[in-house]
C-alpha cells in the first residue's frame, strides 16, 4: 500500500460494535473490570486508552516500527528516551539541536548524573571519536532545526551500534512521510507532532516509535510511571490530522522549494539554508535518506535589524514558534525559538544572529512570495 | 438497566447507562464520526450516519428516558430545534395549536415567521386558566404547549387539568418543563403527552452546552418525531450529548442547591425596602403556591422581582452587578441576571408584554451555585448603586 493510502487506511475503532469511521474518544479516566483479581485490555487511561492505542499503532505503522507512544508533548516524549538512561551514563548529541531538547539534556537531566556532550555530526569521523565508553543514547534531528544541516543518519546509526549505544532521531522536521529513521539504523525515532503530524496548530504532543520489543516495554513502563501519556481528545485530534500529511506536506515542500529559489536568487538575502536547493552541500544526503526536503528553511540577510524587520513586515508569515502547521510562520531563532540553548553552546553553534526560520504553510504560493517580497523591500528600506 | 423504584440521584448517574462492551470504559466513548460501515450491504450495526443517529447521542437520549421515565429521549442540537422538529411532526397546513402566552419569544417567533407562512395557525391565551384554553380549540387543533412555569413571571399553569381537556378532544399536550426538569416536575405522570426540555439549562447546568430533548410514552409519536428529525436534520451532535451525559449526574444535587439559594435569595427580595413585588413560587406570597406543592416537588430556582423605583433603577441595577453576570439563558451554576423587556422578551409586542406583567422595571434571576451570602452582598450593593443614579446606558440588544 502506498502511503497516501496507508495515512487513512487502518482500524479506527478496533472490536467497535459499531464499525464507526472516525475513531472514538474515550474520554474516561477509569474501565470497569469484571473481576477483582484480574484486568481488561484498559484499566486506566494513564496506563491505556482505546483512543490512544488507535492512534499509537497507525503511528508505529507509518514510521514502519512495531510499537507507538504518544505523549502530551515533544518534550515529554524527548524526557522519556531520557530515562532509559541512569547516573553516569552519557548522551553524544549534534550540536544543532532544537533548544528545547538542549535545556532538558542541560538543565533537567543532569541533576540525575546524565551528562549530555556535544559535537557536529556532520563529521561522522570527529563525532565519533567524543563518544566514551559511557555513551548510552546518540541523538541528532535531520535535518537540523534552524540551520537545516543534514546529518548522515546510517553513519550516525553504524557509530551507535559499533559503541553498544542506541541512536535516536528527532524526525518532527520530516515526518514519517519524508523520512524513515529506523529503515536507516536508528532504534528510536521521535515527533513533536504538534508539527505536521498535527498540522493544524490545534494540538501539543509527542510521539516514539521503535521497533525492538524490548526498548518498548521500557518506554511503556516510563509512560505509565510518569503519566505523561497524550489525552483522549488530543488522540482523536492528531488521528484526524494525520489523514491529511500527505496531502499538506506535498503542498507546503512544493511551495517551500519555489520559496527557497526565490530567496536564493534575492539581492537581499544573503545566504539560504535549505536542503532542497540543488546547490546545496546536503542535497545529495538529503536526497540519500529522505524522500524531499520539507518545508521548513532559514535565510541571512546580513543585518540582525533587517532580520527583524521582515519578520514583522511579513503579513502571512505569522511571527510565531513551531513548524509545519497550515500557517506559514516565520522567527528569529536565536531570540525566540532557541534562547533556551546555553550561551556557551550557542557560541559553539555560531547560530548567525541574523538567521530568519520560515515555516511554509498551505497558503497560495503567489501570495506568500509577494508577501516576502514585499517585506524585505520594506525591511532593507526601514534601515 | 431498570431504573424503576431507585432515587433521583442514583437514576441521574445510572438510568439508562450501559457500559461500552468493547473497552469497558466507565465513561460512554465520544463517537465524533459521521458514518460507519456497514458489515454487508443494507447490514449495519444499528448506527450508519451520525444525523439519523449517533452511539453518544443514543447514550444521552436514555439517560434522558430514564429521568423521564419513558422509552429513550429524542435529543436535538437546540430546544428551538427539538420545539421545531416537534410541531412539524404533529402540525400541516390548516392545524392549529393553542400554546401558553408566556412561552418562550423564540416559540412566538417560530409561529409568526415559519409556521404562519405555511398555513399552520397557533392561539397564545393565558394557560393558567384551564377554560381559556378549551374556549381556543378549535376542531383543527392538534396540540396544546405549555409552559409552567412560566416565563419570566413563574405564571403557572395546571397540567393535570389541561390534560383532562386535551383527553376529552383528542389534542396532543406538551408541556416544556425546562425550568423544573423531570426531577421537579413530571408531566408525563400529570398527564401530558409530550415534555420538551430545553437541555441547555439545567439538564447540562454548565452553561457548556446547547441542546434539547422530547420524552413521550407515545411509540407511535416517538417513531414520527424521529423520522421528521433524520429528515430536518435537527439532531443533537456528538460531544454536545457527551458533555450533556455528564451534567446529568450532577442534576439532582444541583437543583437541590439551586432551590436551597433561590429560596432564601427570594425571601430576602421580598423584605428589601427597593424591591415592589417577588415572583417565585415558593413564596406565602406567591398567588399559585398551592397549585406549586401540588404539581411540583420544590420551588426551582428562578426568581423575578420588580424595583419600586421602575426601568430605569432596573437597568441601573443590572449594570452595576459584579457577581452576578448581565446574560440570558439560565439554569446554570453561574448566576444570571436578565432585564427580560429589553432582552428575552425584546421581541414581544408592548402590549402583550404589558398584558402577561412582563414590566420594564421586572428583573429576572436564575440563582447559580454560589453562596447565597455572596449574591445578596451583590445585589444589596447594585441596588445601592442604582438608587445613587450610576450605570444609566439603556441596556439593547437582540432577543436570541
Amino acid at each position: 500500500m502506498k502511503f497516501a493510502s496507508r495515512l487513512v487506511c487502518f482500524d479506527p475503532a478496533p472490536g467497535d460494535r459499531f464499525r464507526p469511521m472516525s475513531t472514538p474518544i474515550y474520554q474516561t479516566a477509569t474501565f470497569e473490570q469484571e473481576q477483582t483479581d484480574s484486568c481488561g485490555e484498559y484499566e486506566y487511561s494513564r496506563s491505556g486508552n482505546p483512543t490512544r492505542a488507535v492512534l499509537e499503532k497507525h503511528l508505529a505503522a507509518l514510521e514502519n516500527g512495531t510499537r507507538g507512544f504518544c505523549f502530551s508533548s515533544g518534550m515529554a516524549a524527548i524526557a522519556t528516551v531520557t530515562k532509559l538512561l541512569r547516573c553516569g551514563d552519557e548522551i553524544l548529541a549534534d550540536s544543532d539541536l532544537y533548544g528545547g531538547t538542549c535545556r532538558l539534556f542541560s538543565k533537567v537531566i543532569d541533576r540525575g548524573g546524565i551528562i549530555a556532550h556535544y559535537a557536529d555530526a556532520r563529521s561522522p569521523e570527529q563525532f565519533e571519536s567524543r563518544v566514551t565508553p559511557r555513551t548510552r543514547l546518540i541523538f541528532a534531528e535531520s535535518p537540523t532545526n534552524p540551520l537545516m544541516r543534514v546529518i548522515d543518519l546510517r553513519k550516525m546509526a553504524a557509530i551507535a551500534h559499533a559503541h553498544d549505544a542506541l541512536l535516536c532521531v528527532d524526525n518532527s522536521a520530516m515526518s514519517p512521510y519524508l523520512q524513515n529513521p529506523l529503515d536507516l539504523g536508528a532504534d528510536i525515532v521521535l515527533h513533536s507532532a504538534t508539527k505536521f503530524l498535527c498540522g493544524h496548530h490545534d494540538v501539543t504532543a509527542g510521539a516514539i516509535v521503535v521497533k525492538d520489543e524490548a526498548l518498548a516495554e521500557q518506554i511503556c513502563f516510563a509512560q505509565n510511571a510518569e503519566g505523561s501519556a497524550l489525552s483522549p481528545f488530543d488522540s482523536f485530534l492528531l488521528l484526524r490530522g494525520i489523514k491529511t500529511l500527505k496531502l499538506r506536506v506535498d503542498c507546503q515542500q512544493r511551495t517551500a522549494q519555489s520559496i527557497a529559489r526565490f530567496l536564493a536568487s534575492h539581492q537581499g538575502i544573503k545566504q539560504v539554508y535549505y536542503p532542497g536547493l540543488s546547490e546545496s552541500s546536503d542535497y545529495e544526503l538529503q536526497r540519500s535518506q529522505a524522500r524531499g526536503p520539507g518545508s521548513v528553511l532559514s535565510f541571512t540577510t546580513d543585518s540582525v535589524e533587517v532580520s527583524k524587520a521582515i519578520a514583522e513586515c511579513a503579513r502571512f508569515f505569522h511571527i510565531a514558534v513551531s513548524f509545519g502547521g497550515v500557517n506559514s510562520s516565520i522567527g528569529l531563532p536565536g531570540t525566540m525559538s532557541h534562547a533556551s540553548v546555553p550561551s556557551e553552546l550557542q557560541a559553539a553553534r555560531n547560530l548567525p544572529p541574523d538567521l530568519v526560520r520560515i515555516s511554509v504553510g498551505i497558503e497560495d504560493e503567489e501570495d506568500l512570495i509577494a508577501d516576502l517580497d514585499q517585506a524585505i523591500h520594506r525591511a532593507i528600506s526601514i534601515q | 438497566m431498570s431504573t424503576y423504584g431507585l432515587q433521583d440521584s442514583t437514576v441521574a448517574i445510572h438510568g439508562g447507562r450501559s457500559l461500552d462492551s468493547h473497552a469497558s470504559s466507565i465513561l460512554f466513548p465520544l463517537y465524533q464520526t459521521s458514518t460507519f460501515v456497514h458489515d454487508a450491504v443494507g447490514v449495519d450495526k444499528g448506527f450508519s450516519y451520525s444525523r439519523v443517529s449517533n452511539p453518544t447521542v443514543d447514550a444521552l437520549e436514555k439517560a434522558i428516558g430514564a429521568l423521564e421515565q419513558t422509552p429513550p429521549a429524542i435529543c436535538f442540537r437546540t430546544g428551538m430545534a427539538a420545539i421545531t422538529t416537534l410541531l412539524l411532526s404533529v402540525l400541516k397546513a390548516g392545524d392549529h395549536a393553542v400554546i401558553s402566552d408566556v412561552v418562550y419569544g423564540g416559540t412566538m417567533r417560530l409561529f409568526r415567521e415559519v409556521l404562519g407562512n405555511l398555513g399552520i395557525t397557533a392561539s397564545f391565551v393565558d394557560t393558567s386558566d384551564a377554560a381559556n384554553v378549551e374556549a381556543a380549540i378549535t376542531p383543527a387543533t392538534r396540540i396544546v404547549l405549555i409552559e409552567t412555569p412560566g416565563n419570566p413571571t413563574l405564571k403557572l399553569t395546571d397540567i393535570e387539568a389541561i390534560s383532562r381537556i386535551t383527553k376529552q378532544h383528542s389534542v396532543l399536550l406538551a408541556v416544556d418543563n425546562t425550568f423544573l426538569t423531570p426531577i421537579l416536575q413530571r408531566p408525563l405522570d400529570l398527564g401530558a403527552d409530550i415534555s420538551i426540555l430545553s437541555t441547555t439549562k439545567y439538564i447540562d447546568g454548565h452553561n457548556a452546552t446547547v441542546g434539547g430533548s422530547i420524552a413521550t410514552r407515545d411509540e407511535k409519536l416517538l417513531e414520527r418525531i424521529r423520522m421528521i428529525r433524520k429528515t430536518l436534520g435537527t439532531t443533537q451532535a456528538p460531544f454536545e450529548a457527551w458533555l450533556t451525559l455528564q451534567g446529568i449526574k450532577t442534576l439532582p444535587v444541583r437543583l437541590r442547591l439551586h432551590c436551597e439559594g433561590a429560596s432564601l435569595i427570594a425571601r430576602w427580595l421580598e423584605k428589601h425596602p427597593a424591591v415592589e413585588y417577588v415572583y417565585y413560587p415558593g413564596l406565602d406570597s406567591f398567588p399559585q403556591k398551592a397549585l406549586a406543592e401540588r404539581q411540583q416537588r420544590a420551588p426551582g430556582a428562578i426568581i423575578s422581582f420588580e424595583l419600586k423605583a421602575g426601568k430605569e433603577a432596573a437597568i441601573r441595577a443590572l449594570n452595576n452587578v459584579k457577581l452576578c453576570s448581565r446574560a440570558e439563558s439560565l439554569g446554570g451554576l453561574e448566576t444570571l441576571i436578565t432585564h427580560p423587556s429589553s432582552t428575552t422578551h425584546a421581541d414581544v409586542d408592548p402590549e402583550l408584554r404589558c398584558r402577561l406583567g412582563i414590566s420594564d422595571s421586572l428583573i429576572r434571576l436564575s440563582v447559580g451555585l454560589e453562596a447565597p451570602e455572596d449574591i445578596i452582598a451583590d445585589l444589596e450593593q447594585a441596588f445601592a448603586a442604582a438608587a445613587s443614579g450610576a450605570g444609566l446606558e439603556e441596556v439593547t440588544h437582540e432577543i436570541r
